[in-house]
């Protein structure tokens, strides 16, 4: 049953790389981003204070007159940089944790999972907050909370895959064929169980930049002068009633646009990583 | 235009994939009669399911009939039938049936809502009838079991409730897809009876489809064979079976395992190993092993902390089941011996026991002298024993890594057990196996998901005898092949048998295939042995009752055409070897 009726032939890329092309250009700008940018992001200019985009500033200046494309480009490193370490810190943690638990089982499954619950009971950006002021505003920090309050999901999505797979015949044939159980958890259930963390990771790398923005918005992440993208919004807000649109405008527009890559890359890696969808 | 209750017309149906669109039914015409039981056989992926639902009109929104069409009644049918009435008079079955009723409903609520869809009935009066269906489906204690969960009903007993809810519909013509497959031969037996009697009594039509020919063969009155999507014969049982005009036909015939009875004693196999091959030591001895789980308590937390809280002294009891209860075992050097039972006898539970991946309760494993079952399973791994008790899985697809190759499956047990060779690179050494067990070389880089389930077989084979293990536990290795994959599959492991004088633990549900590849059978029943014997002895005399009904349950094919037709098997088996 297997005739295959002639059909018309179209130029097919790997499903979800229009997402994955998208978020190697948001990449680069965070990679490349202090060169691309025009003017220096900490020059003040009196003369020049909250203009609006014009052809030598294309986003216009802020109340001191610094150059608002450069610092939304320069911004896009640390954040990043901010939401990676978080999201590379909580993804190590978590997944561990969550191997362990689905697989031992038993009184290591009780406490990581009493650790996650009390975690979770807090409001999770209160809790980041709470840790920020407790351990002092310093960008290690925000990394810190914020990975902190990431950790119980991937201790869940690790818990449950691991769980799904622990007595599969595949997991059993394994163990038949020599492979001890450090082995077994690294060489056959952790790749297994992997396409649905990464999904996790990528939908949480936006979350976490959020979180990091947030945590600046209100004071308690990144000092000014440097430019953050929680910051610049937080100081645009001021001008949302006087008419200086561009000054949140931006950064508001960089940090959305980030995140939403960030969700769509999640969707495309997750028919990416699906070794069914691969011919 | 004759007078059929059914008529399917030249139907031919295409499924759009990512690859383009497949034909997976050509061509296809046939007739059923009022009151009639048709069987349509044939392999998987020959095209027998979706003819089933274009009858119905349950198409999936993928596929498309191209042409034909189908005529109930009198009255063409609309290829899809979205109106309400479309579908009257037409009811289906499926495969496994605790799939498809609803989880969450109590199985009496849901024969009431089919009732209701069908006719303007009273919530009250609906469920009387319902009741009453339950009762005529069988199903003890009706009252009680309209409340029931699916969960709670065995797979014999979601079936009935699935005849039932057909039944519901006041049918004319019923189609069963695989009604029985995968339920225990005994269950089998009192669905197909419950099924035949029903037809009888109701006039029903019934299309049995089912990739057993023994089975259609004992049921069924006209049979249609189908591959790759074109109905192949078509006639009556008795001419098909016994005068098959087309080789394919002989060449399912031929695959069919023999059912122990009237027909010629397979001579193949089972004879070569009994005493000859029975050195004095024994590999394997069993001794009052034991292996008890622990249930789960009954009630959610709140429950048992409520009970924790007003406990009066007495601890709660503890109910344990006892899946394998004081079994003595003895298996000989070289013997192949066969373990039958139906699902739940704990037949699984002692595989995983004896290839040390689930620890005993008490009792005694020694192999080759050296007790084995006080190594925690988990450190088994590095026993010096590890490599010469191996294991071929029941499900091929599950077993398989689905992120490793042919390739890294094979060599897994070599690189992580076997002594490394300079003189014999591994890739020799595995495509040495991979020939060894029939699976073309280039498949070695596929990952499972590219390979078909004999292939996927093959491959779990090899993976298991990669060390020439001396004992080679096998799991029901054939239950989710097709039957001419399942003959190739026995022969291969027969022929590994004798070449490597591997001894065989073989589980299975299945008595026909056992007596194909065991000298000795043991029957097990809740957790005990309570019958055992050499194959041919005890599965054509059996003495025991148990015993007596697992092989009166067994589908037989009429003895007579056996002979005339394997010659030509021997002929197609080299072809279909796939």
């Amino acid at each position: 049953m297997t005739t295959v009726a002639p059909t018309t032939v179209k130029l097919r890329l790997p499903p979800g790389s229009g997402s994955l092309i998208l978020l190697a250009i948001v990449a680069v700008a965070a990679a490349a981003g202090p060169r691309l940018a025009p003017y220096d992001p900490l020059a003040t200019s009196v003369s020049a204070a909250l203009q609006p985009p014009s052809a030598s500033h294309w986003f216009g200046t802020d109340a001191l007159g610094r150059d608002i494309l450069s610092r939304v480009l320069t911004a896009a490193r640390l954040d990043l940089a901010i939401a990676a370490a978080a999201v590379g810190l909580s993804f190590g943690i978590g997944t561990a944790a969550g191997i362990t638990a689905g697989y031992a089982g038993g009184w290591s499954d009780r406490l990581i999972g009493h650790v996650t619950d009390m975690i979770m009971a807090f409001p999770l950006f209160v809790l980041a907050m709470g840790i920020v002021a407790a351990a002092g505003d310093t960008v290690a920090n925000i990394v810190y909370a914020t990975a902190i309050i990431n950790i119980p999901t991937y201790v869940r999505v690790g818990r449950a895959e691991v769980l799904i797979r622990r007595d599969a015949p595949f997991v059993q044939s394994a163990r038949l064929a020599g492979n001890g159980t450090f082995r077994l958890l690294l060489a056959h259930v952790f790749p297994n169980v992997l396409p649905p963390l990464v999904v996790q990771a990528s939908l949480n790398m936006g979350y976490a930049i959020l979180n990091a923005a947030g945590l600046s918005f209100i004071g308690l992440g990144v000092r000014p002068p440097t430019p953050e993208w929680g910051i610049m919004v937080a100081d645009g807000a001021s001008y949302i009633v006087s008419g200086e649109w561009w000054v949140w405008l931006f950064p508001g527009l960089a940090l959305a646009g980030t995140v939403f890559v960030f969700n769509l890359a999640g969707d495309g890696l997750r028919d990416f990583l699906d070794p069914h969808r691969r011919h | 235009m004759t007078g059929s209750l059914l008529t399917v017309e030249q139907l031919s149906v295409s499924i759009a994939t990512r690859r383009g669109s497949v034909a997976a039914v050509r061509d296809v015409s046939f007739a059923v009669e009022a009151g009639e039981v048709v069987g349509m056989v044939g392999e998987s992926g020959s095209g027998k399911s979706v003819t089933a639902l274009a009858v119905m009109g349950i198409l999936p929104p993928a596929a498309q009939i191209t042409n034909g069409r189908i005529l109930f009644l009198g009255r063409e049918l609309d290829p899809i039938r979205r109106r309400h009435g479309q579908r009257e008079g037409l009811a289906i079955i499926f495969q496994n049936p605790r799939a498809a009723l609803n989880p969450i409903r109590p199985v009496g609520r849901q024969i009431v809502d089919a009732l209701r869809a069908h006719a303007p009935l009273s919530s009250q009066q609906a469920a009387a009838y319902a009741t009453e269906l339950l009762q005529r489906v069988r199903v003890g204690e009706p009252e009680r079991r309209f409340w029931s969960y699916p969960f709670e009903l065995s797979g014999g007993m979601c079936q009935r409730v699935m005849i039932a809810i057909a039944l519901a519909c006041r049918p004319r013509l019923l189609v069963a897809d695989e009604p029985t497959t995968g339920l225990d031969v005994t269950t089998q037996k009192v669905i197909l009876d419950l099924l035949a009697e029903l037809t009888a009594a109701e006039g029903l039509a019934t299309i049995l489809i089912t990739h057993d020919l023994a089975l259609a063969g004992e049921r069924c009155a006209r049979l249609v064979v189908m591959q790759g999507g074109r109905t192949i014969e078509c006639g009556h049982t008795a001419d098909v079976l016994t005068r098959p005009r087309e080789a394919y036909t002989r060449a399912l015939l031929a695959a069919t395992p023999r059912a122990p009875g009237k027909g010629p004693a397979s001579a193949d196999f089972a004879t070569d190993s009994s005493d000859a091959h029975r050195s004095k030591l024994p590999l394997l001895e069993i001794r009052g092993l034991q292996r008890h789980f622990r249930l789960r308590q009954t009630g959610g937390l709140f429950a048992q902390t409520w009970a924790r809280f007003r406990r009066t002294g007495a601890p709660r009891p503890v109910s344990v089941l006892r899946a394998v209860d004081d079994i003595d075992l003895t298996i000989g050097e070289g013997e192949s011996v066969g373990l039958v039972g139906e699902s739940g006898s704990g037949k699984s539970t002692l595989a995983g026991l004896v290839v040390r991946l689930i620890d005993p309760t008490a009792g005694r494993i020694v192999f080759r002298g050296n007790e084995i079952g006080t190594i925690p399973a988990r450190k088994f791994t590095r026993s010096q024993f590890r490599h010469d008790i191996q294991m071929v899985f029941q499900d091929p697809s599950g077993s398989l890594d689905p992120r490793l190759t042919a390739f890294a499956a094979i060599s897994e047990p070599i690189r992580l057990l076997g002594r490394l060779d300079r003189a014999r690179p591994l890739a020799a050494v595995v495509g040495n196996l991979a020939e060894m067990v029939g699976l073309p070389a280039t498949l070695l880089t596929r990952l499972p998901h590219q390979l078909s389930g004999g292939e996927k077989a093959r491959v779990g084979i090899a993976r298991a005898i990669a060390l020439r293990p001396s004992l080679l536990v096998l799991d029901e290795p054939t239950a989710a092949l097709d039957v001419r994959v399942q003959d190739v599959v026995l022969d291969l492991l027969a022929r590994l048998r004798r070449d490597f004088s591997m001894t065989f633990l073989f589980i299975s549900h299945d008595l026909a295939v056992v007596r194909q590849i065991c000298d000795r059978v043991l029957v097990m029943r809740a957790g005990k042995i309570v019958d055992g014997g050499a194959s041919e002895h005890l599965l054509t005399a059996p003495h025991h009752p148990y015993t007596r009904d697992l092989v009166a349950a067994i589908p037989r094919l009429p003895s007579e055409h056996r002979d005339e037709s394997a010659g030509a098997a021997e002929l197609f088996r080299g072809v279909f070897s796939g």
